[in-house]
């Protein structure tokens, strides 16, 4: 697979290392109401989807930058490269 | 249809014109006591101990492709007891011990061959670890004995002792491993669970449960609606998929992890061997191919397809551990999707809707497990009560904080 890498260019997927679902960019405030479930779900419940996932990957032998790939699951297809600083918290 | 020596000469005579299909191609009935979703091997098994040990034959497997498209045809065959936790290492000796028998109670040769597995450690701390987990094998009932370099030259002359950067120390050594032909084990299973009245029906995918006030009453499928008094879902690499349709999110992702054959060649490798100091294990087929494997390609995945970097690492580490394996061809390669779970360990458990169960997250160790979970999750489905050796792969151990993770990674699924 090839991360078209928003500064880089296209980089080799085995640059990276796969960090997972996306969600964990969104940490819940653990003063919230219900804050157990919500990290319950944050540290171990995942969509897993067939098809379209976001997900982090971490630029180990690059730039060590943090990526979010909107990939296929299913033809490992990736339709979008974003770095993750521009996405967090949309 | 009962196999025997006699049998096999007999038909050899008459031109194998005797031999009839293991089960039946019924259509579905309206109503089941059971319905399993599922038929890879912990689905045909739990199917078969529920009527063999709890005498409950009113069953349905419910399977989307053909017995054998999912994973327990595309592993790497390999059985064994080696864990160190207390919560999984009884589970997986009990299940060494179901494997023991399994030719003789299912009348059907499984090809189960104790050829014996060797974890190879190369540095004194690694060493250290082995020695303890052979101590907690030990515990468990299971056999492992420590073998030092004297010994691996004898059993396995032509590893590469002289490795600069991986010296080799020694290895654990447990007899008892092996492998087992893997899709003989879903056709046994399907074989007598047949001949005890279960219906096993193929090309048939539960699409969505039957839900009604908190309880589940059966499956929709793409051959109708079937009514049941209980759902076992067992899917393994889709777990996530099928649990999805009602909306509920399992701590499990999805991995493809890929297997390896080369042509076949003379008998070379005694049992099963793995590297330990790069993501490699090896068997021989006994039509002489090189069974080999690493590590999962680590993004989720329902490609049943991985990748080539894995492809280099994998042959990398086979041959820094064994070279005259340099020369040989690969014939194939393939990939499987995993249920890899949180913390490596698998579940059996019941779901928060009633008469729903669910056991998966088998990650890429299932086939070994395959006897004692039909065995554990038959128990759950007629009793309701977890099986002993099974009683901590419950979903509420995320949320309690027990995690049972072999590896001490945490909640990182792709480490395990
Ligand atoms: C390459 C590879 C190597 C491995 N090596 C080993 C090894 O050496 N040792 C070991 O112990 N384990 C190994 N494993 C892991 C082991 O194969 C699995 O953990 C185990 O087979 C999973 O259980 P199963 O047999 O029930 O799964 P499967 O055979 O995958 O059964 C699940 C079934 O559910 C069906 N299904 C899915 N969705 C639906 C639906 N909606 N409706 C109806 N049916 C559905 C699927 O078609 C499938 O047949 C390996 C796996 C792979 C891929």
């Amino acid at each position: 697979m090839l991360i078209d890498h928003p500064l880089l260019g296209p980089r080799d997927a085995s640059e990276f290392i796969y960090m997972g679902d996306a969600k964990l960019l969104n940490r819940p405030n653990w003063k919230s109401q219900n804050s157990k479930t919500k990290f319950l779900d944050y540290g171990y419940l995942r969509k897993n989807p067939a098809g379209v996932h976001k997900e982090l990957w971490y630029h180990e032998q690059g730039d060590r930058s943090w990526l979010v790939v909107t990939r296929n699951t299913v033809t490992h297809e990736i339709l979008k490269v974003e770095l993750a600083r521009d996405t967090k918290g949309k | 249809m009962k196999y025997s020596g006699f049998k096999v000469l007999w038909e050899g005579l008459k031109g194998n014109t005797g031999w009839k299909p293991l089960w039946r191609k019924p259509d579905p009935k309206k109503n089941y006591d059971i319905i399993i979703v599922g038929g890879g091997g912990h689905g045909l098994a739990t199917a078969y101990y529920l009527a063999e040990k709890f005498k409950i034959t009113n069953i349905a497997v419910v399977e989307k492709g053909w017995l054998g498209s999912g994973n327990i045809g595309r592993n790497t065959t390999i059985i064994r007891s080696n864990y160190l936790l207390p919560q999984n290492q009884p589970f997986y000796e009990f299940s060494l011990k179901l494997w023991e028998n399994l030719e003789q109670e299912l009348n059907y040769n499984s090809m189960v061959s104790q050829r014996g597995v060797l974890n190879i450690f190369h540095s004194d701390s690694q060493r250290d670890a082995f020695v303890r987990r052979g101590n907690a094998m030990l515990m468990s009932g299971a056999d492992a004995s420590l073998l030092g370099v004297d010994a691996l030259k004898k059993l396995v002359p032509f590893l590469d002792f002289q490795n600069s950067r991986f010296p080799i120390k020694g290895g654990l050594w447990q007899p008892r491993g092996g492998t087992v032909r893997h899709d003989a084990v879903a056709w046994g299973y399907a074989k007598e669970a047949d001949s005890r009245g279960v219906d096993i029906i193929e090309n048939c995918e539960t699409t969505n449960f039957l839900i009604k006030n908190g309880r589940c009453y059966g499956v929709e499928t793409t051959k109708g609606v079937i009514k049941s008094k209980k759902v076992g879902v067992c899917v393994a690499g889709s777990s996530s998929q099928v649990m999805g349709k009602i909306g509920i999110n399992l701590p499990i992702e999805s991995h493809v992890l890929q297997a390896f054959v080369s042509e076949g060649l003379k008998p070379v490798i005694p049992g099963v061997i793995t590297f330990g100091a790069g993501h490699f294990y090896v068997s021989q087929s006994n039509k002489g191919g090189l069974v080999f494997g690493g590590d999962i390609d680590g993004y989720n995945s329902y490609a049943q397809r991985g990748n080539l970097p894995v492809i280099e690492d994998v042959c990398e580490g086979g041959v820094a551990l064994m070279p005259m394996i340099g020369r040989a061809r690969l014939l194939r390669t393939w990939g499987g999707i995993m249920d890899m779970s949180m913390d490596g360990s698998p579940i059996i458990d019941k779901t928060k809707i009633r008469n729903l169960y669910f056991n998966g997250g088998w990650c890429y160790g299932g086939f070994k497990a395959t006897p004692a979970s039909g065995f554990c999750y038959a128990h759950l489905l007629a009793t309701d009560k977890p099986h002993n050796d099974a009683k901590d792969f419950l979903f509420n151990r995320f949320e309690r904080g027990r995690l049972i993770d072999e590896k001490g990674q945490g909640n990182q699924p792709n480490l395990h």
